[in-house]
């Protein structure tokens, strides 16, 4: 397998882009990436999108968009695993350029959510839970966070004000990104009078409905200096791994172990543990996502991750911060395309091109995104790269 | 030749629903509601209450304020998307109640919330045309609401009705202006019942695009600023927008809470900023410039900027005020009661 690494990213301002259709909010994010890596063509493309079929009634995005790129014939594949569809395309283009299939491969993520109605958005983000088990017994996704939320509450002693603390921090951290949906401080008394969603959740438990996308460039290592004047980022780690669909179904329904899973085979991969991480992007889909999820990466101890976000722990500032960019929360979340999203984060931290919420000297970058309640979950790991030969 | 309004009147049922017991009903969180739609309760019309005789008790007031024999009225219109008959005028009914026929020219206008100004728009035309003496201009709604949506926590039921002319005026027109694209935010097919609408895209794109363009539009053309104008009226579908649009232009709650009655009226459609500035005209004093701005989905704006006459305080009193109305005696109802009113309920007979 060949080493791997970022050339490019791109982005473009996320929100409600009511005037922008889904394969332009793409076109713009692809192209920002492809100008960025300052390569003049690409040999393969993937495209993370949940649900194009159910939001804007389009499929067979991988051809569309290649397209509209301009780069056809090249192959152009759509990859889904709901929530964390961008962050296993990107796993593909990696995959693909490590095997030697591909050198220059496009790996981006894209969704455009707010052309339904909110009734609409919520089946459609359904569809990532189980049918059969789940949906059709009433509950979506606010529902069976929240029922996650109770379990650790009740077990490990999670507060209410806990939860708030999440959010509080990651809009925090919002604020110094610009292309954030909903760049705005938030208070904990704010979050926790915010509207009641399914409880204990509150609306500003909860990661908005959004359009937007964002796509990076891959390449191998032994090429990036040649083909790109940026600075690379290596990809020292990609595992990809899955749990039981139904939340009922799993052993615990505090444990996300498709994450534990997916960081242990990462950390190996990369030779490092939880503690040599600069940061992590992860999928504070909820508040209390993010709990489980620093509980299931190692970066504190089971049934301790409540703690975290209010002591300053996972602040920028903090041991380890986590999610600089805002995260879902603040950032927002249009699904296909966050997995993505939190890869740029990473090779900006990685080039220190962060700005205001640049993670000093940072090295190691960690992302994790997961599809459903944890049913999916792929974890990278990045390394700053020293420009010494591997 | 100056123009402008010569009598106003306004209307509004005495029944009212709160906010706490639809939520009741609906299983919806009452507080929520009240703080995301800055509402607390809304007026109701009963079974005998509809566009036409609304329209007729507004149009009353208007005449009792502007002296005039109802004969001479040259035209009126009828702006509401809930006239009561598809097919049939709601104008010549409406005439003839008043004593205004057979000389005379009536049209019903439909542009969803925005029927009424347009209605005030054409009338007050037609008088600076030259065309005829009084022109009348009604915005009137017993307004649809799908029952358990958003809407249905703020369609309510009111009108307001105005007589322009050339002599006489407790408000001269300094300024019109219209802002119109088109935007789907908010429809009612033929043969359905309850309008639908984008959600959050009837926010930003919609109501707070032409809102805001239209009322910036319409300064720059009568050059002037927030600060020459004494009070602001705004199209008001519930209590948090026009008072959030009022802001971003620069104006004060002191220049806007006059006339902004949507906090315990709820959306009058048709009949909500030409009810807001009756709401204003009966307390402005001689010399006060009014901004009035309205919004209809589909979409667009209408803006006029009054400048209210000394004649004002002779006849502000000459019939039923605006805010007296809205806080006179109100009837609350229950939901079943309210249900049965807004013909919610399907009988045998239907």
């Amino acid at each position: 397998m060949r080493e791997v690494a970022v050339i490019g990213v791109g982005m473009n301002k996320w929100g409600e882009l009511w005037e922008k259709s889904h394969r332009r909010i793409w076109t713009e994010a692809a192209l920002a990436a492809v100008d960025d890596a300052g390569v003049d063509r690409v040999d393969a493309m993937y495209v993370g999108c949940m649900s194009g079929g159910l939001f804007v009634g389009q499929e067979h995005l991988g051809a569309l968009l290649a397209d509209e790129l301009g780069m056809g014939p090249i192959p152009g594949t759509r990859v889904e695993s709901a929530c964390a569809s961008g962050g296993l395309a990107f796993r593909q283009a990696y995959l693909a350029v490590a095997a030697g299939a591909h050198d220059i491969v496009l790996a981006t993520g894209v969704e455009k959510m707010t052309d339904v109605d909110g009734g609409a958005a919520t089946y459609a983000l359904s569809t990532a839970a189980d049918q059969e088990y789940e949906c059709y017994q009433g509950i979506t996704f606010p529902g069976l966070y929240a029922m996650m939320a109770r379990v650790h509450m009740e077990r490990y002693g999670t507060t209410r004000r806990q939860l708030a603390d999440v959010a509080v921090k990651n809009h925090a951290h919002g604020m110094f990104n610009d292309l954030a949906q909903f760049r705005m401080k938030v208070t904990a008394e704010q979050v926790m009078g915010s509207a009641a969603v399914a409880d204990p959740l509150r609306l500003l438990d909860c990661s908005p409905i959004t359009d937007g996308a964002a796509a990076v460039v891959l390449c191998p290592l032994e090429m990036a200096r040649k083909l790109s004047k940026q600075p690379a980022v290596r990809v020292a780690a990609s595992a990809h791994a899955t749990d039981r669909i139904a939340l009922h179904e799993r052993d615990d329904m505090a444990d996300l172990a498709s994450t534990r899973h997916a960081a242990a085979l990462a950390y190996k991969q990369a030779g490092i543990g939880p503690k040599d991480l600069s940061f992590c992007e992860v999928h504070d889909c909820f508040t209390i996502a993010e709990i489980l999820v620093i509980e299931a990466l190692g970066l504190v101890p089971r049934g301790k991750g409540g703690a975290a976000a209010g002591s300053g722990l996972t602040a920028l500032g903090g041991t380890i911060p986590v999610n600089p960019s805002g995260g879902l929360k603040s950032k927002g979340h249009p699904v296909g395309a966050t997995g993505i999203a939190q890869i740029r984060e990473a090779v900006l931290q990685l080039r220190g091109e962060a700005g205001k919420r640049q993670v000093p000297k940072a090295r190691w970058g960690l992302t994790q995104n997961m599809g459903g309640t944890g049913a999916s979950t792929v974890v990278h790991i990045f390394e700053r790269a020293l420009g010494r030969k591997r | 030749m100056e123009v402008g309004i010569r009598g106003y009147g306004a209307y509004i049922p005495r029944h009212r629903i709160r906010v706490e017991e639809i939520a009741r009903v609906w299983g919806a969180d009452a507080p929520t509601y009240k703080r995301g739609l800055g509402l607390r309760e809304k007026s109701v019309p009963t079974p005998d209450q509809d566009v036409i005789t609304m329209s007729v008790e507004a149009a009353r007031h208007a005449i009792r304020r502007a002296g005039i024999d109802p004969v001479k009225i040259g035209a009126i219109y009828i702006g509401s998307e809930s006239h009561p008959y598809a097919v049939k005028p709601s104008g010549t009914v409406v005439a003839e109640a008043i004593g205004a026929t057979p000389e005379i020219h009536c049209a019903d206008f439909e542009f969803a919330c925005k029927a009424g100004s347009e209605g005030m728009f054409v009338a007050l035309s037609l008088v600076k045309a030259g065309q005829m003496e009084f022109a009348m201009g009604i915005g009137a709604d017993t307004s649809q609401g799908a029952p358990g949506d958003a809407l249905e926590y703020s369609a309510s039921a009111g009108s307001a009705a105005y007589i322009f002319a050339s002599t006489q005026l407790v408000a001269v027109c300094e300024e019109t202006y219209a802002f119109m694209t088109d935007t789907p935010d908010f429809w009612r097919r033929e043969y359905q019942f309850y309008p639908r609408h984008g959600g959050r895209f009837t926010g930003e794109p919609a109501y707070f695009k032409h809102t805001l363009s239209c009322a910036r539009g319409l300064m720059k053309k009568a050059k002037v600023k927030p600060k020459d104008l004494r009070w602001a009226v705004f199209h008001q579908p519930n209590g948090k927008f026009p008072a959030k649009a009022a802001e971003e232009l620069g104006f004060t709650a002191e220049q806007y809470g006059q006339g902004l009655l949507s906090p315990t009226l709820g959306n009058t459609y048709s009949g909500a900023s030409p009810l807001g500035l009756t709401a204003v005209l009966d307390v402005a004093k001689p010399g006060d410039r009014i901004l009035m701005v309205s919004y209809g989905s589909g979409a667009g704006s209408d803006g006029f900027i009054w400048r209210v006459t000394d004649r004002i305080a002779k006849v502000q009193k000459l019939a039923p005020q605006t805010r007296a109305q809205l806080e006179d005696r109100p009837i609350y109802v229950d939901y079943g009661t309210y249900a049965k009113f807004r013909g919610k309920i399907r009988k045998l007979t239907e």
